[in-house]
């Protein structure tokens, strides 16, 4: 192969005469168009290009691609390019690239906000975004009022089986991470009360901790990214494939059909998933204590029984109901707005999620607070 | 069936639009009864914006859908749907509940609207099925069966309440020549055996051509409609040239005639 791609000759007068000889495929290295531009301005006077393609062996798009570039750049500066010598294939590939798109008129294009009107964009958004919370939760609360009076139309399969997708299957995950949430308070407090001989009350520690707040917390962020990434991406689906129109041209109500069967499954699994999570992770405490900390067994549930208050259990109880609450309308409220595309359901997705995090975060400050001033 | 005189859809006035953005205006057609309708016009032109006002999903800005006189939009949520009971539709995709068989699907409507006892609904869904070519097929889900098939049984599940209007939007997307002639055969049985009135969005010009007893033609640019009448007449006499593009696939630029 040649090495040399590209050769001027200025013989004849304010004419540039390029030779392309080789290979001008897009796999192999291709001269830049700048060679041409520092070709042509390095002498002034020139009027005219033309090509010599006697030693073009092979082409394809990036050949044209090249060619195209020196025909609009000749353009700008009023320079005649002949077009003489190209092969008839690469002509017919300009003729297509250089014709106007005159059969459809660009789509008009969202004009560039200044800065404050994007803030105020944003501050509208956010209104928006509110409202349509708001509006949801009616549409929730009214189908629930349906649901109470017997008149919600819903397929009771279904119910049960997102019952037992969100509630039983997450079991396994649940145990793992209470447990191990349990080992790691009785080995951080250990540290402490050691210095004060008082090791056995890290039975009152791991006890209060994830009975009032943590077992609640541990499962909510377990199930926000395991069941309410999931309506979201469900509802999300139903919603781009129309089956969610399809219920409503039906006369259901998809709030009632679809979001209130996944709002009330996790208003029932999530408590009883925290209670779950409560005794796991008692039991991760127990058994770090008995078997590496040298507490005494008996001791140890005694003091457990003791600390461990029905009011702690309630507030737990009520953090999971509120978190379950959450929890659910994010994913369905993100799945049910999704956008009709598939990066629509994978933003639904996320921010259901990330939704969801935030506003257990967010209820849970507000619970602890409540129930300080409660001097509960 | 009593013999309705006059449309029974019309449309009187339509504006439609997104916010500030403005779809079409100034839709004046009629339907008539027994008639296959189409809804022809370039992609993007709003023809699936014109039918989701028309079966009640999206509210029009300004303008009337009467129905046997009634006004759509104007109705309570009860009166719509008692308007929208009788109405069927296949959706682009098919638009199957994945979480039900195919079955179930066409047995939902049954469960909501007719007095049937489980095992006739039973019967009745499969009957339909069998009418679009997929009778045994009940046990299946939508997941399972192929693109074509779906789109059978979504009609399977439009046609489950012998309604009195039957919408199609674009029938043929996505499926085989064959498939897309046998699916305008149906329609054309459909309509023959139930005398439902065939309401089509598309731009399949064979189905067009194939089916359509009466047409409307969408235009984008202008935002409104710009042709009316019976596909086949529309190719031999409109004088519109986007029209006669249009139906000739752009092999002619040319004023008509």
């Amino acid at each position: 192969m040649p090495q040399e791609k590209i050769n001027f000759d200025y013989s004849v007068p304010n004419t540039l005469l390029i030779k392309i000889s080789g290979d001008w495929v897009i796999s192999s290295e291709l001269p830049s168009v700048n060679e041409i531009e520092k070709a042509l301005s390095g002498r002034a006077g020139i009027t005219q290009l033309s090509f010599d393609l006697s030693g073009l062996t092979k082409w394809d798009s990036g050949f044209v691609s090249f060619i195209l570039q020196i025909i609009r750049y000749s353009q700008n500066k009023n320079i005649h390019v002949s077009r003489g010598g190209l092969p008839q294939g690469v002509e017919k590939f300009l003729k297509l690239a250089l014709k106007a798109n005159e059969t459809e008129p660009m789509p008009p294009q969202a004009a560039r906000l200044t800065f404050l009107a994007m803030v105020g964009d944003k501050a509208i958004k956010i209104r928006e975004g509110v409202l349509s919370l708001l509006d949801f939760l009616g549409e929730i609360a009214f189908a629930f009022w349906r649901f109470f009076r017997g008149k919600a139309y819903f397929c009771r399969d279904d119910f049960v089986y997102i019952v037992q997708r969100c509630g039983v299957d997450a079991l396994p995950l649940v145990s793992l991470i209470s447990m191990l949430v349990g080992i790691i308070l009785a080995f951080v407090g250990v540290i402490q009360l050691e210095l004060f001989g008082a090791q056995i009350f890290i039975a009152d520690i791991v006890g209060i901790a994830m009975v009032r707040v943590m077992g609640a917390v541990m499962t909510g962020i377990l199930l926000s990214g395991r069941t309410g990434a999931s309506f979201a991406a469900e509802l999300g689906i139903m919603q781009t494939n129309e089956e969610v129109d399809a219920l409503r041209t039906l006369g259901v109500n998809p709030v009632e059909y679809l979001v209130m069967p996944r709002v009330l499954a996790l208003i029932i699994m999530m408590p009883l998933l925290t209670i779950y999570a409560d005794l796991m992770g008692i039991i991760g405490g127990f058994a770090v204590s008995t078997g590496f900390l040298g507490i005494n067994p008996v001791e140890y549930l005694n003091h457990t029984k003791d600390a461990v208050t029905l009011n702690n259990l309630w507030i737990g109880i009520t953090h999971g109901l509120v978190f379950g609450i959450i929890i659910s309308v994010a994913g369905c409220l993100r799945g049910i707005r999704c956008g009709r595309s598939a990066a629509g359901v994978g933003e639904a997705t996320t921010s259901a999620v990330v939704s969801a995090i935030t506003g257990i975060v967010i209820a849970t400050a507000i619970i602890t607070f409540i129930c300080q001033v409660l001097r509960v | 069936m009593a013999q309705i005189p006059g449309p029974i859809i019309e449309v009187r006035d339509l504006k439609l639009a997104y916010d500030n953005y403005v779809v079409m205006r100034g839709l004046n057609f009629k339907i008539f009864k027994g008639n296959i309708f189409i809804v022809m016009g370039g992609s993007g032109c709003g023809k699936s914006t014109l039918l989701k006002a028309l079966i009640g999903l999206n509210a029009p800005q300004k303008g009337k859908v009467l129905y046997n006189g009634a006004d759509f939009w104007a109705a309570d949520d009860a009166g719509q749907e008692a308007i929208m009971r009788r109405f069927g539709i296949l959706y682009q995709g098919g638009a199957l509940w994945s979480s039900l068989t195919l079955g179930e699907n066409v047995a939902l409507p049954l469960q909501l609207y007719s007095g049937l006892s489980a095992g006739q609904i039973r019967e009745v869904a499969a009957l339909k099925l069998s009418l679009v070519g997929l009778g045994g097929y009940e046990e299946l889900y939508p997941s399972e069966i192929s693109g074509g098939m779906r789109k059978r049984a979504g009609l399977a599940r439009a046609i489950a309440l012998d309604p009195d209007i039957i919408f199609f939007d674009e029938p043929s997307a996505g499926l085989d020549p064959v498939n897309a002639r046998a699916l305008d055969d149906l329609i054309l049985e459909l309509r023959d055996t139930l005398g439902a009135t065939i309401v089509v969005v598309t731009h399949e010009l064979a189905s067009i051509f194939a089916i359509g007893d009466n047409s409307i033609f969408l235009d984008a640019e202008t935002k409104t409609m710009i042709a009316e009448g019976n596909p086949k007449e529309l190719l031999a006499n409109s004088d519109n040239p986007k029209v006669i593009q249009f139906l000739t696939r752009g092999e002619k630029q040319g004023a008509g005639k």
